[in-house]
């Protein structure tokens, strides 16, 4: 049973909550650019993903009688995380974000206020609006922001029960662009630190995990790999391995060797 | 256009998900979602930016001009 990988629990791993929701799992994915919802299916599940994010969309009435999303990527088998993508403006993030909780009976929302299209940085002033907004109104926030950790503290401040700074803009698979950042952001908040967009291959999820992330959110890494179903394989492993090295401590550096075997007894010829 | 016509059927004109819909009044929310054959699908609507919940669409009554945004979740990060 050489290649068999255990599960978090069976490895002592704590679950994590966010809101009312308790998770094993510290991946979750999206649902984006895969080339079907079997695929996208298949490499959730090989992910070990408990949570995956949709969008919202004007229902496309000509493919409207084919099988939709969410008869494949059941609410019923994951926790559905419904995101503002695309809005520009924090009142088209709070109508996506009220529209999603009427379609999908949850107070979960991922907020996302986009201040500028060719990079897709988030709008921090409007992120922090309509996060307000959407916390007055009974919402469970997660918002998608710069990796800052002023604007992270300031979100903390009003009630989101996580944060999820990018780690690269999203999409571009460039991987922790700035890791001093998201240490300063996990030493700044005590809710769980969720790195959202930017990691392009396992490493880079083990990477975010091992500075202590509390979870990783990708879409793009997985769903445009060459092989999306064994990239989301390496996903999960990416994330246990750099959780389970953040819980084991690592060594100190140091710049010279310390030799591995003993000194004493070194034969003498 | 009075009042006495009220009750009679009248044509009118409502954007849906911003293509315009010729529709006989009164004509409801729900009486939308039959015509449009989204009745068992699992959607959101919102008329001129209020979300109408799913227990007010036998009542929500739609008016000329309205414009209906009809959303369902598709695959996203």
């Amino acid at each position: 049973m050489g290649t068999e990988v255990k599960t978090n629990e069976e490895q002592g791993h704590s679950a994590w909550k966010v809101g009312s929701f308790e998770f094993q799992s510290r991946l979750i994915i999206g649902t984006g650019k895969y080339e079907s919802f079997e695929q996208n299916l298949a490499c959730a599940e090989a992910s070990g993903a408990e949570m995956v994010t949709v969008a919202l969309r004007r229902v496309n009435f000509d493919a409207a009688k084919g099988p939709r999303l969410l008869d494949v990527i059941s609410p019923k088998r994951f926790v559905i995380l419904p995101n503002t993508a695309g809005c520009y403006s924090a009142d088209d993030a709070v109508t996506t974000a009220q529209m999603g909780r009427e379609l999908l009976e949850t107070d979960l929302i991922k907020l996302e206020v986009i201040g500028d299209e060719r990079t897709l940085f988030p709008d921090v002033p409007a992120t922090l609006e309509a996060a307000k907004r959407l916390i007055d109104d009974g919402f469970t926030v997660l918002p998608y922001i710069t990796d800052d950790p002023v604007a992270c503290q300031r979100l903390e401040a009003m009630g989101c029960p996580a944060v999820m700074p990018l780690a690269a803009p999203i999409g571009s698979g460039m991987g922790i662009r700035n890791a001093a950042n998201l240490r300063i952001i996990l030493e700044t908040v005590e809710v769980p630190v969720i790195v959202d967009a930017g990691v392009g291959t396992a490493s880079d999820a083990a990477v975010a995990m091992e500075l202590g992330a509390t979870a990783l959110l990708m879409n793009t890494a997985i769903a445009h790999a060459k092989d999306p179903l064994k990239m989301a394989t390496a996903m999960r492993l990416g994330v246990l391995a750099g959780r389970a090295a953040y819980e084991a401590g690592r060594m100190p550096k140091r710049l010279y060797a310390s030799a591995s075997s003993p000194l004493d007894g070194t034969a003498i010829f | 256009m009075n009042a006495s016509q009220s009750d009679s059927p009248i044509e009118f004109t409502l954007f849906v998900n911003g293509d315009p819909q010729t529709l006989i009044s009164p004509c409801t929310v729900a009486d939308l979602l039959e015509a449009l054959e989204m009745g068992g699908h699992r959607v959101a609507v919102a008329v001129n930016r209020d979300i109408v919940v799913r227990s007010r669409y036998k009542e929500a009554e739609l008016a000329d001009g309205d414009r209906i945004e009809i959303l369902e979740a598709v695959g996203g990060g």
